[in-house]
């Protein structure tokens, strides 16, 4: 039966490491118009697989769990689990450095189970004892490991190398996933995530009203969720550099200019870097606003044609940013 | 406008300037609009059952006069506001708007009896800029804490940016919109915006 257990999670990691790999090999194909995203190709494929899966499958099975149960016994169904789960919360506290918190989660974890029945009803919330959010990607990020790059996985959704590195740690100590008895095990796996996802079934409304783009708008949601829980929703102000990566200054890049740059042979003056050279060397970065500028302002159109031949990707850039995927 | 008009209008200022110096507290203001519109919904079997309408008829008469939504669109716009002429910034706030009117609307809808507490505000006197923070306690998750970024205007304090769990709304719309700009343009994403927009009129 251990061995079972184990080598569900010798599976798991096989997965992640497979995912990995695809992602490092498919980083190189795609753009990177997002620092903190790098393989925004694979990963917008493996938001895509996951969409699929929640369609056909787990935001139906969620909404049936939803129809068929009353209120009260799904709340006591997440009630339960998130007792369970409190404990390995008391752990990363503590491991944060936050004594008081970890103790107030292992009294939550007591309180619950005996006066709560098994954990079914949160008393201890009730008591004052709020619950906290905490997990080992959040201890690694407040010891002061980085983000690493966005990362997409199947099944599990948004997450970063950091986080995905956290939640290998946290599956191996979750009691649910441990348990020996697997019909029992896979129930209670099954079960729990059915309640998850029927949690989150509101909130999965709002955004697809909200979101122009789901999959940069999840991401965004998720690094900045993130960030504000490493910090326990304290977080200091975003660093300047973080911003203006952000907002990498590009003009209205009109579909009548693009064509216009395309048809007319014409590159920035000397003082200008050609834009291949930007695309390669991000510190030159910064010269790509004299550019563009000069192109909005149809500047560059009047200079004298004593300059080189345009590289291709000039063009391209101007008319979807994907200068990788043109070289 | 004629010399009268003009007059008129100094003393409606003057009538005005009063009222504000007795101004509402920021936390004061939301608590009071939060409590007022949640006590509406509690009662409104309209609103419970799915009336889109009607809850975005409140949305707009009760919640929206208090966003400064011209810096809300300007700040999830980002440096491309500065380029838009001042005719598609004003497209640009009209389309924001009703998405974000409408977005609201739906998460309000799903609003059940749930305890909302507000933090008491650390802010001084002087702070022109303050942020309301409160959270709805729910059972066996964390609360979920929604903050309020407010600015004092002439009219009283405006909301200029919500955070949901630490997500700010208006970032979280900057690099969506800063894609868009880049490969369509600005008047490409007030045409994606209108037609989001659109859409979601026409699911209702």
């Amino acid at each position: 039966m251990n061995m079972n257990a184990k080598g569900m999670r010798v599976s798991g990691c096989a997965i992640f490491a497979l995912a990995l790999a695809l992602a490092v090999l498919s980083g190189c194909a795609t753009t990177a118009s997002n620092p903190r995203d790098p393989i925004e190709g694979f990963n917008r494929a493996m938001f895509g697989f996951n969409e699929a899966v929640d369609r056909a499958v787990l935001k139906p099975v969620a909404e049936g769990y939803r129809a068929v149960l009353p209120a009260p016994v799904r709340t006591g169904v997440t009630n339960f689990f998130g007792n369970i789960e409190d404990l390995w919360i008391a752990v990363n506290n503590v491991l944060q450095g936050k004594v008081v918190d970890g103790v107030q989660d292992l009294l939550r974890v007591a309180v619950n189970t005996v006066f709560g029945i098994f954990g079914v009803i949160d008393v201890a919330s009730d008591m004052g004892m709020q619950k906290h959010n905490e997990d080992f990607g959040q201890t690694l990020g407040k010891w002061g490991v980085g983000n690493g790059a966005y990362v997409v996985m199947p099944f599990f959704g948004p997450s970063t190398v950091r986080d995905v590195g956290g939640r290998m740690v946290d599956m191996y100590v979750d009691p649910v996933v441990n348990e020996g008895n697997i019909p029992l095990r896979n129930t209670a796996v099954a079960l729990r995530t059915i309640d998850l996802r029927a949690n989150l079934l509101d909130a999965s409304s709002v955004l697809e009203q909200a979101a122009l783009d789901k999959y940069t708008f999840v991401r965004d949601a998720f690094l900045q969720r993130r960030r504000n829980l490493i910090y326990d929703g304290n977080p200091p102000p975003e660093p300047r550099a973080a911003l203006d990566a952000d907002e990498q200054p590009l003009s209205a890049a009109a579909p009548a200019e693009v064509a216009v740059a395309a048809a007319v042979p014409v590159v920035p003056p000397v003082q200008a870097v050609p834009d291949a050279a930007v695309a390669e060397t991000p510190v030159a970065e910064a010269t790509t606003p004299v550019i563009y500028t000069m192109f909005a302002d149809g500047v560059a159109l009047k200079t004298p044609n004593a300059v080189p031949e345009p590289s291709p990707t000039t063009a391209v850039r101007f008319a979807d940013n994907v200068v990788l995927q043109a070289k | 406008m004629n010399a009268r008009a003009f007059v008129f209008s100094l003393l409606l200022a003057g009538f005005a300037a009063p009222a504000s110096a007795q101004e509402v507290a920021p936390d004061v203001l939301v608590k009071g609009i939060s409590n007022e519109v949640l006590e509406i919904i509690r009662k409104d079997k309209d609103i419970q059952s799915g009336n889109t309408r009607k809850i975005v008829d409140l949305v707009e008469t009760r919640v929206l006069p208090h966003f400064n939504f011209n810096r809300m669109t300007a700040y999830a716009v980002g440096v491309n506001w500065r380029r838009a002429s001042s005719e598609q910034q004003k497209l640009l706030v009209d389309e924001f708007k009703t998405l974000l009117v409408r977005t609201y609307s739906t998460a309000l809808s799903s609003y059940k009896n749930q305890v909302i507490d507000f933090k008491p505000l650390r802010a001084q006197t002087a702070d022109t800029e303050v942020k309301v923070r409160s959270e709805i306690r729910q059972s066996g998750a964390q609360a979920v804490t929604i903050d309020y970024s407010m600015e004092k205007t002439v009219s009283g304090w405006k909301v200029f940016d919500v955070e949901v769990g630490g997500v700010s709304l208006v970032a979280n719309y900057r690099e969506t919109f800063t894609n868009e700009i880049r490969s369509v343009g600005i008047d490409g994403l007030i045409k994606t915006l209108a037609s989001k927009n659109k859409q979601l009129e026409a699911k209702t």
